[in-house]
């Protein structure tokens, strides 16, 4: 009898417990999505409402579609074509760096070596190098290739996508050298004995074992790619055609310094597409930065 | 002997690529880059002709510029007060989120949110939230007036602006963190806690004996992941603080809140020195090579102890 007194009464206060915690978090959580809801209620404001009322709710929820359409058509923040430019700067960049690292990791696992341990090992060490060391001698010499070659770099497409490729290949080859590690080379033997040539060994049957880690090379370098600001900065510079939006942001904020209700709208709009993107790739991004950490 | 051919020129086929790339966009332009640092390099001189050999000039003037040594300090203020608070927030989340909350999974990818969204935007959206905001709220309540106080400005003061720049930090990665101390914790086998209930065990003390030590493995991993993200700390240093307010160091007017990266920017194009600028760089990178080589050390012992 009194045992299980007891037990109920224990059990009341787990319960009493759980509430509280359920609530502490619910407020954090609250919290940590406060300022998104912040953007997204200034940006149905007009430009006198956010600066007298940024805590209060819109007058009038329609001005949004005003503002949207505003920054949509924008020509100095140039939205539309800074989601192209970000989008193609980053599926180029991603399309190569899967491909080529994956290819050059299986070498370097297949073929025990002096050298491919050594061009491995040049690769891990080269992820300590930061983008502050190279940046500035970066510049110089794409204008001296530029000037031998007529290739194009600075301010272009195929130099952002060839710097990308240079700066996010060390991790991804990192990543694809440890899974390639434990597939079983019986399987590709058997492949050699069936006839197949060694490229269509990689691509035909190495290639599509190697889909959860190319997800998780793409998440890992895709995040980095998207939101990136100082590398587009300094090789596509300001002022050019092609911006991405984090540089259409900045430029945008910077001119038109303390216009909220636009930079909100813009920011807001700069926003959507990654918040889209994570609503549907949620499982593997998580997964893939945090498999990304423990290098 | 013809499979042995196949196997060498496939080798050079499929690195072929990344090599080039690597070499052109790391390996030149980091030996480009040590190089210059020892001498006057300038975007105005051409680079081939006036480039002239001054030894360590840069680094010895970069040392004696209250700038860059308050920078520094300031640097390794941040970073420290952005570890602890980023691994006490993620822990205690992940701890939240680990029990038996309902909503758990929402609330996950709540906190994970913020990480998605590039620094530089976050850094416009808390400026935002900083400079107006904040003081509107001294505008509605008279208890809270002293917000609206122009010097209370949380940006206008170099202390506070800092404390402001931790906290944006602190938000922007404490998420992604969490996401590692989860992996760890769901990693503990539920028999461990299950046999130290059967024992008496309260909640707090399986926290401390059996959660935090299995979780041991992943604090090394955020320890040095912290370390290295606030180091490198740009994006929402420039759009939140831009470096300001100014303050006087040394006698000389300087940024309050300017960390390394920034500096380093500023250094080479705001100054336009850009030798200089680079000298700092290098320190920069001498400074990761170390944490770097501090990291596989623990990781090396720590697999020994295993």
């Amino acid at each position: 009898m009194k045992n299980n007194s007891m037990k109920t009464n224990n059990g009341n206060k787990i319960k009493a417990g759980a509430l509280i915690a359920e609530i502490i978090t619910a407020i954090i959580f609250l919290a940590f999505l406060f300022p998104f809801f912040i953007v997204f209620i200034n940006s149905a404001k007009t430009a006198f409402e956010i600066t007298a009322y940024p805590m209060a709710m819109p007058e009038k929820w329609g001005n949004i579609l005003a503002n949207i359409a505003n920054i949509w058509t924008s020509e100095n923040i140039r939205y539309r074509s800074s989601l192209f430019s970000s989008v193609l700067i980053t599926a180029i960049a991603l399309f190569a760096i899967n491909i080529l690292s994956s290819q050059a990791a299986w070498v370097l696992v297949r073929n025990k070596s002096k050298t491919s341990n050594a061009i491995f090992f040049i690769f891990v060490a080269a992820m300590v190098i930061p983008f502050q060391i190279v940046m500035f001698p970066l510049l110089s010499w794409f204008r001296m290739i530029t000037k031998a070659t007529g290739i194009p770099l600075l301010r272009t497409y195929g130099g952002i996508v060839l710097a990308y490729v240079g700066f996010g290949i060390s991790l991804s080859i990192f990543m694809f050298h440890g899974f390639i590690k434990s597939i079983p080379l019986e399987l590709e033997e058997a492949a050699t004995i069936d006839g197949c040539k060694k490229y269509q060994t990689f691509y035909e049957i190495i290639f599509p074992i190697l889909k959860p880690i190319h997800a998780t090379v793409l998440v890992l370098n895709g995040i980095w790619i998207w939101n990136d600001y100082l590398l587009p900065l300094l090789i596509l510079g300001k002022g050019n055609v092609i911006q991405t939006i984090p540089l259409a942001v900045s430029n945008f904020a910077g001119a038109y310094v303390k216009q909220w209700d636009l930079i909100l709208t813009a920011i807001l709009l700069a926003m959507i597409p990654v918040i889209v993107f994570f609503l549907f790739a949620q499982k593997y991004i998580v997964k893939g930065m945090v498999a990304g950490s423990i290098k | 002997m013809n499979k042995k051919r196949e196997n060498s020129a496939i080798f050079w086929l499929f690195l072929a690529p990344v090599l080039l790339a690597f070499l052109l966009v790391i390996i030149i332009p980091f030996f480009m880059g040590v190089f210059y640092s020892f001498t006057n390099w300038s975007s105005s001189a051409r680079a081939d002709n006036a480039l002239k050999f001054i030894g360590l000039t840069n680094f010895t003037g970069s040392f004696k510029d209250p700038a860059f040594a308050y920078s520094f300090g300031v640097t390794i203020l941040y970073t420290i007060l952005n570890m602890i608070f980023i691994n006490f927030v993620a822990f205690a989340l992940a701890l939240l989120v680990t029990s038996q909350l309902k909503l758990r999974n929402i609330y996950r990818v709540g906190f994970f949110v913020p990480n998605l969204i590039g620094g530089l935007i976050l850094g416009y959206i808390w400026q935002f939230i900083f400079n107006n905001a904040i003081p509107s709220l001294g505008r509605i309540f008279n208890l809270l007036a002293f917000l609206n106080v122009p010097e209370n400005l949380i940006l206008s003061k170099n202390t506070t602006a800092i404390l402001a720049l931790v906290a944006v930090g602190t938000w922007q990665y404490a998420g992604y963190i969490m996401m590692i101390y989860i992996a760890a914790i769901e990693n503990v086998p539920l028999e461990l806690h299950e046999a130290a209930k059967i024992d008496g065990a309260t909640p707090f003390v399986r926290l401390m004996k059996i959660t935090i030590p299995m979780a041991a493995q992943a604090f090394t991993v955020t320890t040095f992941l912290t370390l290295v993200n606030s180091f490198k700390q740009f994006d929402v240093n420039v759009s939140l603080t831009s470096g300001g307010p100014s303050t006087i160091y040394m006698s000389k007017p300087i940024l309050g809140t300017e960390l390394l990266a920034l500096n380093i920017y500023n250094t080479a194009f705001v100054s336009n020195n850009l030798a200089m600028g680079q000298a700092r760089a290098v320190v920069f990178f001498l400074v990761l090579a170390i944490i770097a080589l501090i990291q596989v050390y623990v990781n090396k012992k720590k697999e020994l102890e295993l």
